[in-house]
């Protein structure tokens, strides 16, 4: 039977304020565990939650961003489960009143775009880190995290394949970046992801049971989770069985998903509004104040790409798919005013280097500078663009002055006309055939001898020297 | 509304709470009385008031982003019954597939 896939995204993404959410502790990543806590976030008795400004400022910014309408009256709930990561015995979070609702993110897959809408997005705290012991039947807590701002983001069930998937999270995840309210890290759990994932039969109106999947911590285990998933129940529906609704763990070396059991499963949270914190009212001076102060987003900047340098769409996008990306481009075009050389070497050269060393442009080793050095070479005539291409990974890998690497290398360009000479006189003593050829009218083979030459130079030589001085050479 | 043995063991469950039988009979009867003289106020009109969940009447109170100290690793610690690598040590909650 064909099935219709039906996907919902739950993102929970840390927002990058320097303090927590309820208390003054730090949220620093990676530091030694429990150093990070205080009588607050510990849950211990007779203390007081004070929200952080920051982080109400960040999540209305975001659910400005998100297109949403920002809740003027915000209260705080408690929801109730027991985990040992939760050491209140609660989250503090927001149930009927979330900081934002109704947004909308556009989103491009599948060579279409597409409005993804957002249901909801609140502000709720992180809970700890819980450390499985192996064989001793125990668990080590790790709280540092424990009360960290997060802004749970909530889609409608508008994603149909695992490709909108990650469409939607990579597209959320550069639009949570640029506004710089959270760093995007997916392996540091900064951006957490959950798709919940049902099948109904093509044209049914009603859903069927749905799946939520967790621990996926790369776009690429995203993909693989939603696919995997996906094969799953069609085979569990097609062979006449049943769907439960339930979490399933991704297990990435494996490549399936396995049911998640849990001991402590409350499916009852028991909301209600948390005494402890006062209402918060966010007026409409407040959030004008913050539209104002919003930067220029992605899809503006990839207009102003567009009409203020002359890149085409494509590149366009691509070079503001992220801020950091964006930031470099247009530092190289203030220096070397070409842009679609620029453009060519940013989207070519250098995306492939940073992609595969994980690197975003910000911290990329060829900076600004030292690409422009490098096309500036090529513009001298120092070096062929051919040898610039081939030194770029050099050049990136060791962090060196291009100039630096070309002389090392020894890759300057021969232009000198006695050098080239000699090695036409060879080329062509070399190759009797094909300048008889070439003498009998045949033109299509002065690009092969061009290319002998640029072959015994090891690539070295100035190609339009060569071109003019064979002309020459088979003239006489 | 009257609060039923049921939704006593329900809540007890939920806190885990281990009740005799002769204290979920004790708490069934008080909570109903608690209940029961909350419920007077059903007999005022609260037509056009909000709803209450703070008692002070403030709002709006938030604090600037500003890290102090933490306590240190072994001040958390210290009220731990149990704790090993810097961490709490307590029974393990997801089980091993
Ligand atoms: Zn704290």
């Amino acid at each position: 039977m064909a099935y219709e896939v039906v996907i919902g995204v739950e993102v929970h993404a840390q927002l990058r304020t320097q303090s927590k959410l309820f208390c003054a502790c730090g949220t620093t990543f990676g530091l030694t565990a429990n150093s990070q806590t205080c009588p607050v976030c510990l849950g211990l008795p007779g203390t007081l939650p004070v929200i952080n400004e920051k982080a109400v400022e960040m999540a209305v910014r975001a659910g400005l961003a998100m297109n949403g309408t920002i809740g003027v009256r915000n209260r705080f709930a408690r929801k109730n489960y027991f985990y040992p990561d939760l050491p209140k015995g609660y989250q503090i979070s927001q149930y009927e009143a979330p900081i934002c609702e109704h947004g909308w993110i556009e989103i491009a897959a599948g060579g279409s775009r597409k409005r993804v809408r957002i249901r909801r997005a609140h502000l709720e705290e992180d809970a700890g880190k819980n450390l499985h012991e192996a064989g001793s039947g125990m668990s080590l807590v790790d709280l540092n995290r424990a009360g960290t701002p997060l802004l749970e983001i909530v889609t409608e069930p508008d994603l149909s394949s695992s490709e909108e998937v990650v469409a939607y999270l990579k597209s959320l995840r550069d639009l949570l970046m640029y506004l710089d309210v959270c760093d995007g890290n997916m392996e540091e759990g900064s951006f957490r992801c959950e798709p919940n994932l049902s099948l109904r039969p093509a044209g049914q109106t009603t859903f069927g049971t749905k799946v939520e999947l967790k621990n996926i911590n790369s776009f690429k285990f995203v993909k693989d989770a939603v696919d995997y998933e996906i094969k799953r129940q069609t085979k569990v529906l097609n062979e006449g069985g049943k769907i439960y609704q339930e979490t399933r763990l991704w297990n990435h070396e494996r490549g399936e998903t396995a049911v998640m059991r849990s001991k402590e499963e409350a499916h009852d949270y028991r909301y209600f509004p948390d005494p402890d914190l006062v209402p918060m009212e966010i007026s409409s001076e407040w959030i004008e104040q913050l539209r104002e102060g919003l930067p220029e987003l992605a899809s503006t900047k990839q207009q102003r790409f567009i009409t203020e340098y002359g890149v085409p769409e494509y590149d366009a996008g691509i070079l503001t798919s992220s801020k950091a990306l964006a930031v470099y481009f247009e530092a190289c075009v203030t220096l070397y005013p070409q842009p679609k050389t620029v453009s060519n070497w940013v989207m070519g050269e250098l995306l492939r280097e940073l992609n595969n060393s994980g690197t975003e442009a910000d911290a990329s080793p060829v900076t600004p500078e030292r690409l422009v050095e490098l096309l500036t070479l090529v513009d001298q005539g120092v070096i062929s663009l051919k040898v610039a291409r081939d030194i770029f990974p050099d050049v990136y890998a060791s962090g060196k002055a291009p100039a630096q690497i070309v002389q090392e290398k020894g890759l300057t360009q021969v232009s000198d006309e006695g050098a080239l000479a000699t090695m036409i006189d060879e080329v062509l003593k070399k190759n009797p055939a094909q300048v008889g050829q070439f003498k009998e009218g045949k033109q299509q083979v002065l690009g092969f001898l061009v290319g002998q030459v640029m072959k015994a130079s090891g690539g070295k030589a100035n190609p339009g020297k060569v071109n003019e001085l064979l002309k020459k050479a088979l003239a006489g | 509304m009257e609060i039923t043995r049921q939704e006593v063991e329900k809540v007890a469950k939920l806190a885990r709470l281990a009740l005799t039988e002769a204290e979920t009979t004790a708490f069934s009867q008080q909570l109903n009385q608690i209940v029961g003289y909350v419920q007077k106020l059903k007999s005022f009109s609260t037509e056009g008031v909000e709803p209450t969940s703070t008692v002070p009447g403030q709002s709006n109170v938030f604090r600037p982003d500003q890290v102090q100290a933490s306590l240190s690793t072994e001040q958390a610690l210290s009220n731990a019954p149990d704790a090993e690598a810097q961490c709490f040590r307590v029974p393990k909650i997801i089980q091993e597939s």
